[in-house]
C-alpha cells in the first residue's frame, strides 16, 4: 500500500515538524514550566484526596504522583490543544495545493504530528517528570515490559488523538468556522480522558460508557494506567488492545469523511 | 476623557456580536468549558466528603469567591495576553502613537464579550455558596462579601498584566503567563491545606494566592486560618489586591520603556 518512496516523503515531512518545533525554544522552556506548575497543583490535590483513606479509586498515593506528573508530561506529547492549520487552510482554499500533492493529506497530517509528538516526548515530557520524580514518591513500574508496553500505548495515544483532532480539522469542510466543534472537543476529550482527575473516580457505568463508546480514555487514561499497572499486565494489554481498536476505527472513518469533504470541495475559478 | 475608551470598546462588543448564531456558541461553550474546573473540584470532593479538611459549604464559598474574580478580571484584562502579537508584529508602535494609555487600548481593542457568560456563571456559584455556608453575618462581614470578588479580580488582573509585560523582553515564553493565571486559579479555588511544602509557600504565601479566596472566606466563616495565620491577616486581601496592582503597573511602564518596535 506504502510504497518506499512514499515513506521517505513523510519520514522527512516528520523530521521537518521536528526541526520546526526544535526552533521554538523559549516556547518549549514556557510549555514545560507551565504542565510543571499545574502538575504540583493537580498532585496536591489528588494526595490531598487520597489522604483521608490512603487511596483514591483504587490508586496508592505513589501510583497518583506517577498519574499526574506522566499525564502533565504527556499532555504536550498527546496534542489535545496544538494550533490546527488545516482547518484554516480549507477556509481559506489554500488546501486545494494540498490535495494536489503526491502524498495524501491524512498521512502528510498523521506524519507531521508524529514528529512534533516526538519533539514533545524529548523536552515537554521529561521536566514534568524529572521535576515529579525529584520532589515526590514516584510508583516506578514492577516489571519491565511495561516500559515497553507504556511506550506503545503513548504512540497509540498519539495516533488516536492526531486522528480524532483529524476529523475535527475536516468538519472544516462543511462548517468554515471550526471553533464550536474545536470546543466540543476540548470539553468532551479533557473531562473523559483523565486529564483533570482519574476517569475511575466517575460512577462505574460511565466510566464503562466512556471506555467503550468514546476514544476519550484512549488519550490518556489508558497508558498512564499501563503504567502504574492498575489491574496487571493483562489488564494493560486489553487497553492497548482497545487502543488498536479505536486508532482503526477513528482512521477508517477519518478516510470516509476526507473522500466526502473532498468531493464537497469547489475551487472558485479566477 | 473616557469617551475614546468607550466609543472602542462597543464598536469591538457591536463587531464582535454581529454573526449572532456564532457569537452564542462561543459563549455557550466557554462557559461549559469553565464549569469542567467546577466539575472538577465537585468529583475530587466527592470522592470523601471532604477537602483538606473543609467540608463542602465551606469549599464551595472558596470556589465561588475564586469562580467569580477569575472572570472578572479575564473579561476586564484577560486580552493583555495579546500583547505579544502586538510586539512580535510592531503593531504596539501605533498603539504608543495614540494619544490614549496604551494598557487600555490594549484591553479595550480585543475585548472579547464571550467571557461575560462566565462571570454571571461565578455570580450565581458565589451566591448558591453564600446562602448555604455558615457565614457569620455581621456588617464588616457584609463589606467583606462584597469586596473580596472585587479584590480578588484586581489581584489576577494585576497577574494578567505582569506576565503579559514579559513579552517585552522574550515573546514566546507566553505560555509560562498560564501558570500564573489560570494556575493561580486553580490554585485559589482549593483550601490552602491542600498544598505541602514550598510550593504552598510560594504560591500561596509568597505569590498571595491565599488572599484570593482562601482567607477572606476563613474570615467570613469566622474560622483561625489552621496554618496558622494571624487573624487579622484574613482581612487584607484588598490590600493585597491594590499592592500587587502598583507592582505590575511599575512593572507595565518599565516593559514600554524597554519596546525597541521591529525594525523594519
Amino acid at each position: 500500500m506504502l510504497s518506499t518512496s512514499t515513506v521517505r516523503v513523510l519520514a522527512a515531512l516528520a523530521g521537518a515538524e521536528f526541526r520546526r518545533y526544535a526552533t521554538y525554544r523559549q516556547a518549549t522552556f514556557a510549555g514545560a514550566f507551565t504542565n510543571t506548575v499545574f502538575g504540583f497543583v493537580r498532585c496536591y490535590t489528588l494526595l490531598s484526596v487520597a489522604a483521608v483513606t490512603g487511596q483514591m479509586a483504587g490508586y496508592d498515593p505513589a501510583q497518583l504522583v506517577t498519574f499526574v506528573w506522566v499525564g502533565q508530561g504527556l499532555l504536550a506529547v498527546v496534542n489535545y490543544w496544538g494550533q490546527q492549520e488545516l482547518p484554516e487552510r480549507v477556509r481559506t482554499g489554500q488546501v486545494v495545493a494540498d490535495l494536489l500533492r503526491p502524498v495524501d493529506l491524512m498521512a502528510t497530517f498523521v506524519a507531521a504530528d508524529v514528529g512534533r509528538a516526538g519533539h514533545a516526548m524529548l523536552t515537554r515530557f521529561v521536566v514534568p517528570v524529572a521535576v515529579g520524580l525529584l520532589a515526590f514518591d514516584f510508583y516506578l513500574p514492577a516489571h519491565a515490559w511495561t516500559y515497553a508496553l507504556f511506550a506503545v500505548s503513548v504512540l497509540l495515544a498519539v495516533l488516536v488523538c492526531t486522528a480524532c483532532r483529524y476529523l475535527v480539522a475536516l468538519s472544516a469542510f462543511w462548517l468554515l468556522d471550526v471553533r464550536g466543534a474545536q470546543m466540543v472537543w476540548l470539553v468532551a476529550s479533557g473531562a473523559g480522558s483523565g486529564l483533570y482527575f482519574p476517569i475511575t473516580v466517575l460512577p462505574d457505568w460511565l466510566v464503562l460508557a466512556l471506555w467503550v463508546g468514546t476514544p476519550f480514555p484512549s488519550l490518556m487514561q489508558a497508558p498512564l494506567d499501563v503504567l502504574v499497572e492498575r489491574g496487571g499486565t493483562g489488564h494493560g494489554l486489553l487497553l492497548v488492545a482497545g487502543q488498536v481498536a479505536w486508532v482503526l476505527v477513528l482512521v477508517a472513518l477519518g478516510r470516509v469523511v476526507q473522500a466526502r469533504a473532498v468531493r464537497r470541495l469547489v475551487v472558485q475559478g479566477g | 476623557m473616557a469617551k475614546p475608551y468607550s466609543k472602542l470598546l462597543t464598536a469591538q462588543i457591536r463587531s464582535q456580536t454581529q454573526y449572532r448564531f456564532s457569537f452564542g456558541i462561543d459563549l455557550f461553550f466557554s462557559t461549559v468549558l469553565t464549569s469542567l474546573d467546577l466539575v472538577t473540584v465537585w468529583v475530587l470532593f466527592s470522592v470523601n466528603g471532604s477537602l483538606g479538611g473543609f467540608g463542602g459549604r465551606e469549599v464551595l464559598l472558596m470556589v465561588g469567591i475564586a469562580a467569580l474574580s477569575f472572570p472578572l478580571a479575564d473579561l476586564a484584562v484577560g486580552n493583555v495576553e495579546r500583547l505579544r502579537v502586538f510586539v512580535r508584529t510592531g503593531l504596539f508602535d501605533a498603539v504608543l502613537l495614540r494619544p490614549l494609555s496604551p494598557l487600555v487600548q490594549l484591553v479595550t481593542m480585543d475585548f472579547a464579550p464571550r467571557r461575560a457568560g462566565r462571570v454571571v456563571q461565578g455570580t450565581v456559584i458565589y451566591v448558591v455558596a453564600l446562602l448555604n455556608a455558615p457565614v457569620q453575618w455581621s456588617p464588616v462581614v457584609w463589606g467583606l462579601v462584597l469586596v473580596a470578588p472585587i479584590a480578588g479580580a484586581v489581584f489576577f488582573g494585576a497577574v494578567f498584566v505582569f506576565f503579559a509585560t514579559v513579552a517585552f523582553w522574550w515573546i514566546d515564553v507566553g505560555e509560562i503567563s498560564n501558570a500564573f493565571t489560570y494556575g493561580g486559579k486553580d490554585v485559589s479555588a482549593y483550601p490552602m491545606t491542600v498544598f505541602g511544602g514550598w510550593f504552598r509557600r510560594f504560591f500561596a504565601y509568597g505569590m498571595g494566592f491565599a488572599f484570593v479566596a482562601y482567607l477572606p472566606a476563613l474570615a467570613m466563616l469566622g474560622r483561625p486560618d489552621p496554618l496558622g495565620v494571624p487573624d487579622w491577616v484574613r482581612w487584607c486581601s484588598p490590600l493585597t489586591a491594590l499592592l500587587v496592582a502598583v507592582l505590575a503597573g511599575l512593572f507595565w511602564r518599565t516593559g514600554v520603556r524597554h519596546y525597541r518596535s521591529t525594525g523594519s
